[in-house]
């Protein structure tokens, strides 16, 4: 072992160094924080701020704005777009629902039974993403077409029948109809309930299946007491990232819906593009911020998942 | 292979000692770790060892006292600048690095350009060769360990620090890299500080052991010494399985101190009792299990004279091949623990059976009576 | 009996699958139609067979304008968020410091807001500051709204990471910043890869936010929506097709890479 007899390199000064600071890089953190921070200070919290500020303004786009505390604001914007409100949350929440009845089977799919084709499937789910969703949800337009072999079907199966009775529908068109926005949003947001899900269902021990197996519970009984339960987390947030931007989406009531099926994006979006009547806009848009965060904060808490981010 | 021989190479601790707020990992502690040494710091997790290792690598700054290498101050160093190494417990391997370039990573930090032959050379001490190029993911449990050897030893350090670097691998393999890492050890002559919580592997491996309770250093020692003359029941009861009887002493005659227990009276040598002996006082008088010989109480007029005796009867006793092990209840000790050698099995000798122990009286210790008979009886389980 | 078991056993795979079909049904679409020949303006009947839109793919005025518009912001908005998430990421997991609570939620915040509302409020507040919309405002809130999901990918890995390496590292000679360049970047760059890879896909297809401070400037997805009212060309379906089959093309290769490399040192 030649190597080894060779005198060492040398390795340390010949002088001790003076003792560093104990409290060495105290303001790392601050710097390393300094720059994202600032900017989601700046174009994500101040700009919420200033919408506060516009909902309480008065005025008009020719002789300028100003705050007046005008909080009646509020009352007329609630007042006259409550139904496009409530019509968001119950769209939103019906296409959260249907993305876990759809989303689950899947994930569970892929994270139990897909053995070499796991990595495939994951990959379908994923690929769309790249085509852009707007093309996708104009697909919709063709899948959905009155007179299309879909529909069709639909009709001589007297699915319609049901649907037009349940106010989904209309006569023998399913697009432009809430069920067709429905359709959208429970398409557009499945995959932020599927990979949520496949996340935690992946983490449990496949051994966990048998252990609840040999403890003489048959596969539903497994299912309902270890399974499930154990994939909460994904289930909280999976309808998180699918009810938040489901109920904001003006897409697909654009797209695929009509006048009767507008949601409360469609009217922020038309009041602030096209009427140019920002205290309301803003107004609705902070409505609906603070409806959200209060509905997401009581599902948090009732879920118990508080470590989310 | 000569010996790096460095007369001032011994690692000095100096009233070293790490608190975190109100909780103290490691009491002022003075230490000297001569050059060339295999010497081993044990005790149980929590004890404060690894923090004590931590100290002299570098990687935890000390609450006070200093740590000095071949007589040069290095408790201001950055670890990147201390002559030392560490062997860390789970290794450590990067895992985006081939075997060839973990080895290689200290010289090139460093700035060699050429490490080519060093490198090879060093897997080939630790027979890896053939895995320059794989990733440490691909190898086994003990080549990862003999990477993480290689990969600290390449640089010559003053010091090589060993972090419980068998505590993942299978009993048998850990036998083996036991032998392995001391035939390294007197190959390359380098120091080794070796932290483990095993008893066995500290003994088998280390010239001296130093064994850590609380933040303190119980005692230290030889192998030997430590086993056969411990000072504290927590020694005694760490290392091996010790019996205790809690005895009066009676009188002093010469080098020996008699003692009461229970009716009987028991000798021990003065030079192997390390309490305070007044007559009168109390003395937890030890023995080791392997050294006490059992006699079916019908031929206890066979034992020789002059060896210390106690009777009791046997509660229970499991045969193990290579000995038997007993349990003797006894009125001074209600567990006293025996090893007998199966040379020649006396077949009364089963539970329910009363039996004499005797021993010879200069292997008998005796301990300060102040103190837990069953301390580190948990810790060595 | 028999068929009724098989069933049984086998009731996920077919939800599964079903529900694959429907999450894939509209790429099909788009591909099929991607080969029509259209009456009218909009491409939503099949007509007939036709591979004009293929052989001129940027046949449409200001389609392949907008397409390098969006190119452009999700690299530099990418380029943005990934580096300023990563800063973040490794405050959050190495550092202890104050207000870490406070922290936590600004990066929480913006994943947990409707898009709409984001779009609104950063409107109003471009407005106030008379700023010119166009490019840079998008650029701007594409960094805003990636940087959350960044800095959620990288922590992830670099919470994942074991602090004994950096030790390890250090032992070996290794000063602060050499240890950050060799071990801990290495390490973390599949986190970070993750985290630009969302980046520029969310960046890429964003609606909701670019429509609202995008002033006159086109992005690809604003083109789309513009014809979704004037009429859609072929092309559009073209492009699509195009970035799913790369997409799936290059996530294969890059398995393939990976599954041999992994062979040929095994």
């Amino acid at each position: 072992m030649s190597t080894l007899t060779e005198a060492p390199p040398p390795l340390a000064p010949e002088a001790p160094e003076p003792k560093p600071p104990k409290r060495r890089g105290r303001w790392t953190p601050y710097w390393l924080l300094l720059p994202g921070i600032l900017w989601l200070l700046v174009f994500f919290a101040l700009p919420m701020i200033y919408q506060a500020s516009t909902s309480v303004q008065t005025g008009s786009l020719e002789e300028g704005y100003k705050v007046t505390w005008h909080f009646a604001t509020y009352w007329d914007a609630l007042s006259a777009y409550w139904p496009q409100f409530v019509r968001s949350v119950l769209y939103a929440g019906t296409a959260t629902i249907l993305c876990l009845l759809l989303g689950y089977p899947l994930a569970y799919l892929i994270a139990f039974r897909a053995g070499r084709w796991r990595n495939l499937i994951m990959i379908l789910v994923i690929a769309p993403f790249f085509t852009s969703f707007l093309i996708r949800t104009l697909a919709w337009k063709t899948i959905l077409a009155d007179g299309g072999p879909l529909v069709g079907a639909l009709d001589t199966l007297h699915v319609l029948d049901v649907t037009n009775w349940l106010g989904w529908t209309a006569g023998d068109r399913v697009l432009a109809t809430p069920l067709a926005v429905v359709c959208g949003l429970t398409y557009n947001f499945l995959p932020f309930m599927i990979l949520p899900l496949y996340t935690s269902l992946e983490r449990i021990d496949g051994r966990l299946h048998e252990a609840a197996g040999d403890l003489y519970a048959r596969p539903w009984t497994t299912f309902r007491k270890v399974t499930f339960p154990l994939s909460m987390p994904g289930v909280v947030s999976g309808t998180l990232l699918t009810f938040i931007p489901a109920t904001g989406d003006y897409v697909n009531a654009d797209l695929l819906g009509s006048t009767d099926t507008r949601m409360v994006g469609n009217v922020i979006q038309t009041q602030f593009l096209r009427v140019l009547d920002y205290p309301t806009a803003a107004a609705l848009s902070f409505i609906l911020m603070a409806a959200i965060l209060l509905m997401v904060t009581l599902y948090i808490r009732r879920s118990g998942t508080e470590d989310l981010v | 292979m000569t010996n790096q021989t460095d007369p001032t190479g011994d690692v000095r601790l100096t009233g070293i000692s790490k608190t975190y707020g109100a909780f103290t990992a490691v009491h002022p502690l003075d230490l000297t770790v001569p050059q060339g040494s295999f010497f081993a710091l044990l005790g149980a997790s929590g004890c404060g060892k690894t923090t004590t290792l931590r100290m002299i690598a570098g990687l935890e700054e000390p609450s006070a006292g200093t740590v000095s290498l071949g007589g040069q101050d290095v408790t201001a160093l950055p670890p990147y600048k201390r002559p030392v190494n560490t062997v860390f417990q789970s290794y450590a391997l990067f895992p985006h690095l081939d075997i060839f370039e973990n080895v290689a990573f200290g010289l090139r930090r460093r700035g060699l350009k050429s490490v080519k032959k060093q490198v090879g050379e060093m897997l080939d001490l630790v027979q890896l060769g053939e895995q320059a190029r794989k990733k440490p993911h691909q190898l086994s449990g003990g080549q990862q360990q003999r990477v993480a050897v290689a990969r600290a030893l390449i640089n010559h350090p003053k010091v090589l620090l060993l972090d419980e670097p068998l505590g993942a691998l299978d009993l048998k393999l850990r036998r083996q890299m036991q032998l392995e890492l001391k035939r390294i050890q007197t190959e390359v002559g380098i120091t080794f500080i070796h932290v483990t919580h095993d008893q066995e592997e500290a003994m088998t491996m280390a010239d001296t052991v130093a064994v850590m309770n609380a933040g303190r250093v119980e005692q230290l020692g030889s192998p030997a010494d430590l086993y056969e003359n411990p000072r504290t029941t927590f020694v005694a009861n760490f290392l091996g399985t010790s019996n205790f009887i809690e005895a009066e002493v009676d009188s002093r005659s010469g080098e020996e101190i008699v003692l009461k227990a229970g009716g009987g009276k028991l000798v021990l040598p003065e030079a192997r009792c390390s309490a305070p002996a007044a007559t009168g006082g109390k003395v937890l008088v030890g023995v080791r299990p392997e050294k006490i010989s059992l006699t079916h109480a019908d031929d206890a007029g066979e034992i020789p004279d002059g060896r210390n005796r106690i009777t009791g009867r046997i509660a229970d006793s499991s045969f193990i091949g290579v000995s038997t092990q007993y349990v003797v209840d006894s009125p001074v000790c209600p567990d006293f623990e025996v090893y007998a050698q199966n040379i020649d099995r006396d077949p009364r000798l089963v539970p329910g059976a009363e039996v004499v122990l005797h021993w010879n009286p200069a292997h008998t210790f005796g301990l300060d009576a102040a103190q837990d008979a069953d301390a580190g009886v948990e810790e060595a389980a | 009996m028999p068929f009724v078991n098989w069933l049984k056993r086998n009731l996920v795979v077919i939800a599964g699958l079903l529900t694959l079909g429907y999450l894939l049904l509209p790429n099909v679409i788009v591909t099929v139609f991607s080969f029509n020949k259209p009456k009218g303006r909009f491409n939503y009947e099949w007509q007939q067979f036709s591979l004009d839109a293929w052989k001129d793919p940027c046949g449409v005025s200001d389609l392949c304008g907008s397409l390098s518009v969006s190119l452009q912001i999700a690299f530099w908005a990418t380029l943005g968020a990934t580096l300023l998430g990563t800063l973040i990421a490794f405050a959050l997991v190495r550092y202890r410091f104050r207000a870490r609570g406070a922290v936590n939620s600004l990066i929480f915040l913006p994943m947990a807001m409707p898009e709409v509302v984001m779009a609104a409020s950063l409107l109003t507040l471009f407005l106030n500051m008379g700023a010119q919309l166009g490019f840079w405002t998008i650029l701007i809130a594409h960094i805003m709204f990636c940087l959350s999901f960044v800095v959620t990918a990288v922590k992830a890995r670099v919470m994942s990471m074991d602090p004994k390496l950096e030790e390890a590292a250090r032992d070996l000679y290794a000063g602060p910043f050499q240890t950050f360049v060799r071990v801990t970047l290495p390490i973390a760059a599949p986190g970070i890869a993750a985290g630009a890879l969302l980046a520029f896909a969310l960046s890429f297809d964003d609606f909701i936010i670019t429509n609202f401070n995008a002033g006159s400037t086109v992005t690809f997805p604003m083109f789309v929506w513009g014809s979704a009212q004037r009429g859609t060309p072929v092309q559009i379906n073209v492009i699509g097709t195009t970035m799913f089959v790369v997409a799936v093309l290059l996530v294969l290769a890059s398995m393939v890479v990976g599954n041999r490399r992994n062979r040929h040192k095994a």
